[in-house]
């Protein structure tokens, strides 16, 4: 006897954005990223959508950021230059480069808004993929710092942020003037995401242009809480909620190679095993369950990580015969 | 909760102005205000006063549709009228409103329903009247899904109302449309929708919007989809919003009452 396979029916779906322009569109890049316009929850394929396949941003930062010992094995030879830095990186399969001027911070060097814009245009002359890019962290010198770095990218149509509840004017004028797209970052914090989201749209800037940074917490660290977060925003999305469908992404590197069963050495915890396998795996496995969360980019540092997530990710795309 | 508004009807003097008329403008004004009042459907009803309800829907359909991309409930009982109005809709999604539950209608209008491919109000009434109890209104929805299944609806293609009368004059009907509510979200899977005329709950009393809003929220829970109603009662639409909330409809944020008005 045939059974009919319960499906659910959605009525809503995530926004489709491109990052990045090619000469015909105003900007330099060779190639663009377009993510999201998905129609049914994660990789439920027989009940909807997922036209586009998730994507990897790896991330470089403008000063040497004294990472671990395993990514200053990979990358001794460029860390201290962005541009051979990013290069790299579009070598070990990046699809955007995701750039954190670090070393504007007044603790950091404090360097100048016009100095840093000219690093975002000479990575941005030196690879083709489409840019990501990510102030210091210092408010006052990020709401001073991006609307220059956007003028200076202006028609490259970058994933600029981060926005926040607190601290989102200057940055969402910034993208709406020189037409980037904005990266909205909630504390781990569905109601304040929705909120953020709506104040940005308030100020003029089309939901379609935003991309959700929900916050990430790596595997071990509260992973479920990000996990739920991703889930309840995207059944509130599939339910018709404008102000929850935009793509979403998660900044895994930075969240994964701190936590201590990356840092810990196998002198220490013999048990544990290599601890450079180790590492790599804690990235790969964090991205891998938030990307069955609903995670469309995700910023990862190790080459390594980046090809287990990508076969992972292919794997998952596969259309079941249901 | 959706909010079918319920302005655009020849029964207000603007609008039965207009219709005689054919002046575009009041029906075209009150489409934007609905919708930005929190409306998710316009209904429209030529009222008791169109000389020719074939040639007078179709119109104030096609001006409507110039201006709003809202889906439109389509009100009359003249199925000729009905007809003409879905052709001039053009395109699926409109909700046919109304039919009782008499067999005669049924085979009258589910066809045209799928055709157009339009949902339809289904109302608890028959040739014998309202029924009082909840069992019997359930009996009659019942009725309606099986109907639909034999023409090719989906029962969630069905909207049923359980008819809803005037607290001050049959106060024990309350609760038994409640209860017909509660119970009609039960009878199939997908279940049918139900909506309810809002206003009906309140005729001739002096605490109209009270009475409307403190009605809707109760009836939400019992599991309401939908409702005609003002769209432009302030109080009405964020008690919905809200009730829309603490049932987990839509995810909190702090500003939910304009948010849901911009759907």
């Amino acid at each position: 006897m045939a059974t009919n396979m319960l499906k659910e029916r959605y009525s809503g779906k995530i926004n489709t954005v491109t990052i990045g322009a090619t000469k015909e569109q105003g900007g330099t890049r060779t190639s663009t990223v377009t993510v999201g316009g998905d129609s049914t929850m994660p990789f439920l394929q027989f009940e909807g959508e997922m036209p586009l396949k998730p994507v990897v941003a790896m991330e470089i930062q403008d000063i040497n950021p004294n990472w671990h010992p395993v990514l200053n094995d990979v990358y001794a030879e460029v860390i201290d230059n962005p541009v051979a830095w990013a290069k790299k990186c579009v070598e070990f399969g990046a699809d955007l480069i995701y750039i954190k001027l670090a070393g504007a911070h007044p603790d950091n060097g404090n360097k100048s808004p016009e100095d840093c814009a000219k690093i975002v245009k000479d990575v941005l002359a030196a690879v083709g993929v489409p840019v990501i890019v990510i102030g210091c962290g210092d408010e006052e010198k990020d709401n001073a710092l991006l609307p220059v770095v956007a003028e200076a990218a202006s028609g490259e149509n970058l994933l600029i942020g981060l926005a926040k509840q607190d601290s989102y004017k200057s940055i969402a004028a910034a993208a709406m003037v020189h037409k980037h797209k904005l990266l909205a970052q909630s504390p781990l914090d569905i109601n304040i995401c929705k909120q953020l989201n709506i104040l940005i749209s308030e100020l003029g800037l089309a939901p379609e242009n935003i991309i959700i940074d929900p916050a990430t917490a790596a595997l071990g660290y509260g992973i479920e809480y990000t996990y739920s977060i991703l889930e309840r925003g995207r059944l509130g999305a599939l339910q018709g909620d404008k102000m929850l469908s935009m793509p979403v992404i998660c900044q895994v590197g930075y969240e994964a190679w701190r936590a201590k069963e990356a840092c810990a050495t196998e002198e220490d915890f013999p048990n544990w095993g290599n601890q450079a396998e180790r590492a790599i795996l804690w990235e790969a496995m964090t991205a891998s369950g938030l990307l069955q969360g609903g995670a469309h980019i995700m910023v990862l540092r190790h080459p390594e990580a980046v090809r287990l997530f990508k076969k992972n990710a292919e794997q998952l795309m596969i259309k079941p015969e249901i | 909760m959706l909010i079918i508004g319920e302005r655009i009807n020849g029964m207000f003097k603007d609008i039965g102005l207009a219709i005689r008329e054919h002046d575009p403008k009041p029906l075209q004004e009150w489409a934007v205000k609905q919708k930005e009042g929190g409306a998710s459907y316009l209904d429209v009803n030529t009222g008791p006063n169109s000389e020719d309800q074939t040639i007078d829907l179709p119109w104030m359909i096609n001006v409507v549709k110039e201006v709003s991309d809202l889906p439109l409930a389509i009100d009359t009982t003249n199925y000729d009228a009905m007809e003409a109005a879905l052709i001039a809709y053009g395109k699926p999604g409109a909700l046919i409103n109304s039919i009782g539950c008499e067999q005669e209608k049924i085979d009258r209008v589910f066809p045209m329903a799928a055709k157009y491919q339009a949902d339809v109000v289904c109302l608890c009434i028959n040739k014998v009247g309202i029924p009082k109890s909840a069992e019997d209104r359930v009996a009659m929805a019942m009725e309606f899904v099986a109907n639909a299944e034999a023409y090719g609806l989906q029962p969630d293609n069905l909207f049923i109302d359980p008819i809803i009368l005037p607290v001050n004059v049959a106060q024990e009907h309350g609760v038994e449309a409640l209860e017909t509510i509660r119970q009609i979200k039960m009878i199939s899977n997908p279940p049918p929708k139900t909506t309810v005329g809002l206003s009906n709950i309140s005729q001739k009393s002096p605490f109209r919007p009270l009475i409307n809003r403190t009605f809707a929220v109760m009836a939400m829970t019992a599991g309401l989809d939908s409702a005609i109603c003002d769209a432009n009662d302030e109080a009405l639409v964020d008690a919905i919003a809200t009730a829309r909330l603490i049932l987990n409809q839509d995810i909190y944020c702090d500003s939910y009452a304009k948010v849901f008005r911009q759907r």
